[in-house]
């Protein structure tokens, strides 16, 4: 009976050094030699790091999204504060840090105080075991895929307290509908990651990430006949692995906007018809926390696509013959770059998404999500099984 | 059914990012703001259209019907405009004077003084109905539009050129002349009567 314990308790003995050694070659400048400290002001100092880093990417992504939204409508957008309107969102946040915090007389005052933390708390959570580079990885955990949607769905409860103890009809409703998508759009999405989790046959995502590029220890296949252990780049992304993931990763990038409350899918905060749904309440740094946890979650939710779908910290960038392109932008700075290059495009592309089309209405957005892309989520998943077994062999 | 509508969907969805990925790629060709008269006004289709105002102005005609002007040395102080004005804006206050005191630019004698001609320009809705019942033409719309003020009080334009020490003389000079018409009527009077009492 305690072998298991003991063995169990010996691998996370393991994880827990390989953890320290990677933030140890980080911090090392920081002379943290002593082993016990060491280990929780390691932990403090990368839940600051990953805090800071959503912050600042909720400060760029407002910016970029005024911008591409001006450039989308031919307009400059914000151009006076500031070098082409740069300062402007750390202006805005500098104002709303001075706002007053208005509770409205009917609200649920606990419910409304702790919405927007939940939110946000949620969100920053699921960073927690995304890997960023080889070796790099907040928390290693060998169920990350399942750790990542449990965590976010967390999300929609939020929304929900947001919306009720504010005690708004706008508010009620925007609240309402959000978890009506939110629960709806897992469902598809879930589904095409499982489609994923089935080739790669586990939901450690840094060994997701790991086996779509040269780094991988087992033989991966270019479309099922084309070894490309050795060439990696994007020859050796899932979505080139087994082309029906081409298809899973649309569905799940649909699905995604749908779960961070995204054009064409912003019917929860429907600006025309609820004022701003769930956070019509909110002011100051509340809102503001609102706000930071949409923009983290949709670098979240493009973060969970690359790496499941697009390569994580792979390289694009194929061995060609002596031309060792892959082996030579395959590393630590490597990895970090390519993530966040190619989240920022996949956020890229969901701000690009949010300016073009209209908003559908409820009954078509469940109308495509029960009928669309549930049925296709099953199809890609059904292709996912013959693929391991007949292809992969 | 389904299929066909999710094929048309994604056809018509592709044709919209198309459109604005174009849009974003025009972005460093500016629309300049030219003269509407101008021949080639509808000629630009590409590029930002965004006027940044204070340091670029989109020019206007030399005759704006923009903010208001009086020119106070041709009013004969009828005060027709604050008649007709639909939100009051205008305010004139007149002193008769002792005789002509001169003539307008058209000829019109001018027999009034006007010690107070103010127009209130945040009431002012522009509706240009003042310059239309003036008889010398000396309420005239401009081409000025920006006039910003940190003092709404500053937005009531004074146009009297009178200061109230002159308006003041004015109104004892008239009160003088009244006075003595008056001395000058009640001695006819009194002369009539005295020469009915004789009869």
């Amino acid at each position: 009976m305690t072998s298991p314990f003991l063995f169990n308790n010996f691998i996370i003995f393991l994880s827990l050094n390989v953890k320290c050694f990677n933030c140890r070659l980080y911090f090392l400048s920081l002379q943290l030699y002593s082993i016990k400290l060491n280990f929780y002001i390691l932990y403090i100092l990368i839940a600051v790091l990953l805090f800071s880093f959503t912050a600042v990417f909720a400060l760029f992504g407002v910016y970029a999204e005024r911008k591409v939204s001006a450039f989308i409508q031919d307009r400059i957008g914000p151009a006076e504060t500031g070098k082409y309107g740069s300062l402007q969102t750390f202006a805005d946040i500098l104002k709303m840090l001075q706002k007053e915090f208005i509770v409205p007389q009917a609200a649920d005052k606990i419910l409304f105080a702790a919405a927007p933390v939940i939110i946000f708390l949620s969100v920053y959570m699921g960073f927690a075991a995304l890997p960023w580079a080889p070796g790099v990885v907040p928390a290693s955990l060998n169920i990350g895929v399942l750790y990542v949607f449990a965590i976010v769905s967390i999300e929609s409860i939020g929304i929900l307290m947001a919306g009720w103890g504010s005690n708004n009809k706008y508010s009620l409703l925007g609240g309402l509908r959000s978890v009506a998508q939110v629960v709806s759009y897992e469902i598809p999405s879930g589904i095409a990651v499982i489609s994923v989790v089935m080739i790669a046959q586990t939901l450690d995502l840094q060994l997701i990430s790991m086996r779509q590029g040269i780094s991988a220890s087992e033989t991966i296949k270019f479309l099922g006949f084309w070894d490309v252990s050795k060439t990696g780049g994007f020859l050796a992304w899932h979505i080139f692995q087994a082309p029906h993931l081409i298809v899973a990763y649309l569905i799940y990038f649909i699905a995604s906007l749908a779960e961070c409350n995204r054009a064409p899918f912003d019917i929860p905060e429907a600006e025309s018809e609820l004022v701003a749904g769930f956070h019509t309440e909110y002011t100051g740094l509340r809102f503001a926390f609102v706000f930071l946890g949409e923009y983290s979650m949709m670098f979240l939710v493009g973060m969970v696509g690359v790496l499941l779908f697009l390569g994580g910290w792979n390289t694009p960038l194929p061995n060609i013959g002596s031309l060792r392109l892959a082996d030579w932008t395959t590393g630590i700075a490597w990895g970090i770059l390519w993530t966040l290059l190619k989240v920022l495009l996949v956020v890229g592309v969901q701000m690009w998404i949010r300016w073009t089309l209209p908003r559908l209405r409820i009954d078509q957005l469940m109308g495509l999500c029960w009928k669309v892309l549930t049925p296709l989520a099953f199809l890609c998943m059904l292709i996912s099984g013959v693929w391991r077994l007949m292809v992969m062999g | 059914m389904i299929i066909k509508k999710t094929i048309n969907a994604v056809k018509t969805s592709w044709k919209g990012l198309f459109l604005t990925m174009k849009h974003i790629f025009a972005l460093n060709k500016r629309r300049k703001s030219i003269d509407i008269k101008s021949d080639n006004y509808f000629e630009q289709k590409e590029g930002t259209v965004t006027v940044q105002y204070p340091g670029e102005k989109l020019p206007v005609p030399e005759v704006g019907r923009y903010q208001l002007h009086v020119e106070i040395d041709d009013c004969i102080v009828c005060d027709l405009c604050a008649k007709i004005c639909p939100v009051d804006c205008i305010e004139i206050e007149s002193i008769k004077a002792t005789g002509a005191i001169g003539q307008t630019s058209d000829g019109s004698t001018k027999r009034l003084y006007a010690p107070k001609f103010d127009i209130d320009m945040a009431k002012c809705l522009y509706c240009g109905l003042c310059t239309v019942v003036c008889p010398t033409e000396c309420i005239t719309m401009t081409n000025q539009y920006d006039r910003s003020v940190t003092n709404i009080s500053e937005l009531t334009y004074r146009f009297s050129d009178m200061s109230p020490e002159e308006a003041e003389e004015k109104r004892k000079e008239l009160a003088l002349q009244q006075a003595e018409r008056q001395a000058a009527k009640e001695a006819a009077a009194k002369a009539v009567q005295q020469k009915k009492q004789e009869e």
